[in-house]
């Protein structure tokens, strides 16, 4: 159906789980950024899908992952509570500054989803009404869920104020 | 606290005067005394209590250990009405200047409990958003042990700080230090009779 609608897009659906029973149930289409509005719109209002809820945003990081060709992927998990199907949305970017455009517009949900990426992963989204950080705080620079970022952090934690009896 | 006494050797202070002195220095350490031991025996915990740590402060104040013993079971939520900051769980970084501004807050004298090992330490949690061990921004005066510590040792670190009120009482923050170095020295030493049992 979405290939029929759009057939110059290269989704490449595949089955979520392969060993899985019921793994036909649930698809994963990979839809390039530059037409995730245009995809994504269509998947909310035609009658056909009716995907009304954005169940998770997120966002994997596969550096060094095996085969892969792009740095990261948001996921976007899609239900639709009517027609009973779920479909896996897959949009990839990649380094210096990762774009994707923002979903807001078609799930308000997305909003605190899509800055907790761009908080932990650096990926901007591009349309977003308020895209700061969500975790961490404002002077935070760095985006700690990307593979290359240390465990114990870039001297965050130590770089901080100090308060002893003399100044308190 | 000094004693002014006449140094002119020439001068020969009535008996008079020599008692009324000797009065005021005697009251002056009975004042010291007593300020000292009103303070250790009503000491009013600020309760910052972020993760499991607090679950046990709650356990402490409840009947079964009940803090109150000890004169400290008036907690407050406003730090103006707190000498006695109990730290209890981990500390992120976002919540530090939180943990800083309370502190602050608090009118002096005031002393610093840092409860369980990731209010110590850091714990388990070696991660960038977690500060290691809230000495790093504040001064604190006892370490509570533990993961969480059971009740009996935070009240063993209550009682840690009732000994530092009553032998360091109110002296100036610049001689006081950072509180580093001080371990609670366990006072009971408990005898297991039958360690099979129960």
């Amino acid at each position: 159906m979405l290939i029929a609608k759009f057939p110059d897009i290269d989704f490449a659906p595949h089955p979520l789980m392969t060993r899985a029973e019921k793994s036909h149930e649930q698809l994963c289409a990979r839809v390039p950024p530059e037409r995730l509005l245009e995809v994504m719109r269509f998947l909310r209002t035609d009658d056909r899908c009716n995907f009304e809820q954005l169940c998770d945003l997120t966002c994997i990081d596969y550096l060094n992952f095996p085969k892969a060709r792009d740095r990261y992927g948001v996921i976007y998990s899609l239900l639709s509570i009517t027609k009973g199907h779920r479909l896996w949305v897959k949009c990839f970017a990649n380094d210096p500054s990762p774009q994707v455009p923002s979903v807001v517009s078609i799930w308000k949900g997305a909003n605190w989803l899509e800055r907790e990426v761009w908080d932990m992963f650096g990926v901007r989204f591009t349309g977003h009404p308020d895209l700061r950080r969500i975790l961490t705080w404002e002077a935070f620079e760095a985006h700690p869920l990307r593979k290359d970022y240390p465990l114990r952090g870039r001297g965050e934690r130590e770089d901080f104020e100090r308060i002893t009896r003399e100044s308190a | 606290m000094g004693l002014a006494l006449p140094v002119s050797p020439t001068y020969q202070a009535s008996k008079e005067e020599y008692l009324s002195t000797k009065l005021s220095y005697l009251m002056d350490i009975l004042r010291e005394k007593t300020v000292n031991w009103s303070r250790k025996n009503s000491l009013w915990p600020m309760p910052f209590a972020t993760a499991c740590c607090g679950i046990e402060l709650m356990a402490t104040g409840a009947s079964r250990y009940d803090i109150a013993r000890f004169g400290a079971e008036v907690m407050r939520f406003s730090p103006r009405q707190c000498d006695l900051l109990i730290c209890a769980g981990r500390v992120a970084i976002k919540t530090m200047p939180v943990l800083q501004r309370i502190y602050m807050q608090m009118s002096e004298p005031k002393w610093v409990i840092s409860m369980g090992a990731c209010a110590s330490s850091g714990g388990v949690f070696d991660t960038y958003a977690v500060v290691q061990g809230v000495d790093q921004f504040l001064p604190v005066d006892v370490y509570v042990p533990g993961c969480p510590p059971r009740p009996e040792t935070l009240l063993e670190g209550v009682m840690a700080i009732q000994r530092i009120v009553e032998k360091e009482g109110v002296r100036s923050s610049t001689e006081r230090g950072r509180g580093m170095g001080l371990v609670i020295q366990p006072t009971i030493q408990v005898q297991v009779e039958n360690p099979t049992a129960n």
